[in-house]
């Protein structure tokens, strides 16, 4: 019951990563593509503890803390850069 | 009885996942897409990190709390991300949605945002 759950699980979330690259590419703006980009790490956060629950390791909770902490910076970088034309002043 | 309790908060999680990127996808304006992942996504990654801590906590015998990290991490970081694109959206100025508009804003038709 687990197993169909989880795959369920990773097709819904899946289709949530598709819309949130699908804006990444329309996005009309500049920061438009920065959320994207942002709801897109947050999906992938989703999806490597799904998987790790699937495969009953823990191997892939470090990745997702890894891609929590980078996406986190990374986003705060685009929005300075957009801001002020400058990263660090 | 395990199983279903990870069932359900799973099924939820995913589904908020899925609600918050569809608002990402359809809603109109940059403001009114700000809200859709910030706040459905962040509560559909904490259930299923819930679930997670759950399944290994019963899985290995011991308690598993290190998924709780990534949580009060994302809770702490998504408002503060969320801030920072809206200060540039209104930085740049990015264009709102008519029917969102302040009835001031609308009648001396000056951009007073700052």
């Amino acid at each position: 019951m687990l197993e169909t759950v989880l795959h369920i699980a990773f097709l819904i979330v899946s289709v949530a990563m598709f819309l949130s690259f699908y804006r990444l590419i329309i996005g009309p703006d500049a920061i438009d593509r920065v959320l994207a980009l942002d709801t897109l790490y947050i999906n992938s956060i989703a999806i490597l503890i799904l998987y790790g629950i699937y495969e009953t390791s823990s191997l892939y909770f470090e990745v997702a803390l890894l891609i929590s902490i980078m996406g986190f910076v990374g986003t705060i970088a685009l929005s300075k850069f957009l801001l002020r034309g400058d990263i660090i002043e | 009885m395990f199983e279903i309790v990870l069932s359900v908060l799973i099924l939820i999680g995913a589904f908020f996942t899925l609600v918050g990127s569809i608002g990402l996808y359809k809603l109109p304006g940059f403001y009114m897409r700000l809200h859709g992942p910030t706040k459905a996504t962040t509560l559909g990654v904490g259930t299923i990190l819930i679930a997670s801590s759950i399944y290994f906590t019963v899985k290995t015998g011991s308690l598993s709390l290190h998924e709780f990290l990534i949580a009060l991490f994302l809770f702490i970081t998504a408002p503060v991300s969320a801030h920072l694109m809206s200060k540039v959206a209104l930085h740049i100025g990015t264009k709102r949605v008519d029917r969102t508009q302040d009835y001031i804003d609308k009648k001396d038709d000056k951009d007073s945002l700052d």
